[in-house]
């Protein structure tokens, strides 16, 4: 049997993660992992974010749903914890808004009835953290970013699917990378 | 196929068996070109022939020509390879079962590898400390992990070399992503220092375990997932809580598992610098240090490469 690997937390901005809604299982096994595809070609099942938690609802009827929106420099992410998210749920119910959090989680994509396609995470944990590791944050999505974009000329078969999907036009996730950068120079 | 042939005469002769050149061919021609035997199996077929013929065993044959590569330890991550290497056995294992005559570490200055010798491979026992050099043992994978089988066609020489054993460090530099279980406040059996699970050892089964302080983290850089063992001095210095702490904090609480849940309030997602080394999967971390922030000088180059499109 192959060596069970963890899967590596990706690094996205908010916008990107907007934008993506290719989903696929990786082979036929009831178990097999489950992928988001973004427009820049990262196989997604596990990402890191770091951003400003700025709303925080318990949207749950019977029992315990928290719905909370992270902001980036591009955007923002809706994460929702219930009561199979115990740990995150706790600190969503717990903590105070706004706050910079570290969110590990899992992507998940859900259609309205409307159609409309709506990208959310399903956080495994939540850490409050500083305005530094947020910071850090964004240098590091944007390296892990611009490399896959850089990448995006190469015929791996993610990126000949990504392309072929998205039909995804580089130059707005490079200037999109730039723009988060170059928030950070302001802030200082 | 001459080449073949000389080949052939060249692999006996170093068994001082000396066959003429024409022998060969006649032989090798007949098969490849009369009855449309593919080359290799001529080969073969010829091989097998003259071994009958001049009484060579077969294993003389094959072990003396095709000895197996040289490798260092931390290359030895192919299942089923057959290899050479030097190294320094560096433990030994009392061993459970009759079929195994030695178990344990060995070393080179690459890395540390797991052996297994077989009881019926008859070779003679090995000392803590030696080294040896070792020919013709095969590399499997069990349970994720890479270990040498030392069998029936290996052989091992006692050789005067000192191999220094050492693991090169590494540093990784990530986010960490998640404690895992099995660190906290664990508790260790006294005989052979295993992690007890409920109480138990894997080997000892119920004992009295004695405390320690472990973190078994995952530190990711977006690329890789690497998982980090933080022993209890390092723990201590990165958490700034004791063996002591941790045991009165989980007596108060009834409970060992909140010495995991302050560790993760303290650590996770944050971004770390990991130096140590390598074994199997795991960097055992000699350091953890925290990176306060980010490098301006990479921010410049990184706005710089998103700009140029």
């Amino acid at each position: 049997m192959a060596e069970y690997t963890r899967e590596v937390s990706r690094r996205i901005f908010a916008q990107e993660f907007k934008d993506s809604n290719l989903s696929f299982k990786d082979g036929d096994d009831q178990y097999a992992p489950q992928y988001l595809l973004t427009p820049t070609a990262a196989r997604v099942n596990r990402m890191f974010i770091v951003g400003t938690l700025v709303e925080k609802e318990d949207i749950g009827t019977d029992s315990e749903y928290w719905r909370g929106r992270v902001i980036d420099p591009t955007g923002s992410f809706l994460i929702y914890a219930g009561q199979y998210q115990p740990e995150a749920a706790q600190v969503l119910a717990e903590c105070e808004t706004p706050a910079f959090v570290a969110i590990v989680g899992k992507p998940s994509i859900y259609t309205t009835r409307e159609g409309d396609i709506l990208t959310s995470v399903r956080p495994e944990s939540i850490c409050i953290v500083d305005g530094e590791v947020r910071d850090m944050w964004v240098v590091d999505t944007a390296k892990n970013t611009l490399f896959r974009l850089n990448e995006l000329d190469n015929s791996s078969s993610d990126v000949v699917k990504a392309k072929e999907y998205y039909n995804t036009d580089s130059k707005l996730y490079y200037s999109m990378v730039a723009d988060a950068l170059k928030s950070l120079l302001e802030s200082e | 196929m001459k080449d073949i042939s000389q080949d052939i005469r060249k692999q006996f002769l170093e068994l001082d068996v000396d066959i003429s050149l024409e022998d060969i061919e006649e032989r090798l021609d007949k098969l490849i070109n009369k009855f449309k035997v593919p080359k290799d199996e001529a080969r073969r077929s010829v091989i097998n022939y003259f071994l009958k013929e001049n009484n060579v065993p077969r294993s003389e044959f094959y072990t003396g020509q095709s000895e197996s590569p040289q490798k260092k330890i931390s290359e030895m991550n192919m299942d089923g390879k057959w290899v050479s290497f030097k190294g320094k056995v560096t433990q030994l294992w009392d061993n459970s079962h009759e079929s195994i005559s030695q178990a344990g570490l060995v070393g080179d200055d690459s890395g540390i590898i797991k052996f297994t010798k077989w009881a019926n491979a008859e070779l003679s026992d090995l000392v803590e400390g030696q080294n040896y050099l070792f020919k013709n043992v095969v590399v499997n994978e069990w349970n994720g992990r890479y270990q040498v089988n030392i069998n029936k066609t290996s052989s091992i020489k006692n050789i005067e070399e000192e191999i220094e054993v050492g693991t090169a460090t590494v540093d990784f530099s990530g986010a960490m992503v998640d404690i895992q279980s099995g660190s906290g406040l664990i508790k260790r059996c006294p005989e052979c220092n295993r992690a007890l699970t409920k109480g138990a050892c894997m080997e000892h089964g119920k004992v009295d375990g004695v405390y320690d302080l472990r973190i078994k983290a995952i530190l990711d850089d977006g690329v890789t997932a690497q998982d980090v063992i933080v022993k209890r001095e390092l723990a201590e210095q990165v958490t700034s809580l004791t063996l002591e702490n941790a045991i009165a904090l989980a007596a108060d609480a009834l409970d060992q598992t909140v010495v995991l849940e302050q560790m993760k309030k303290l650590l996770v997602g944050k971004y770390y610098t990991s130096t140590g080394s390598r074994v199997d999967r795991y960097l055992i971390a000699e350091s953890l240090v925290e990176i306060p922030s980010f490098d301006p000088d990479e921010l410049d180059e990184l706005i710089a490469a998103a700009e140029v499109v």
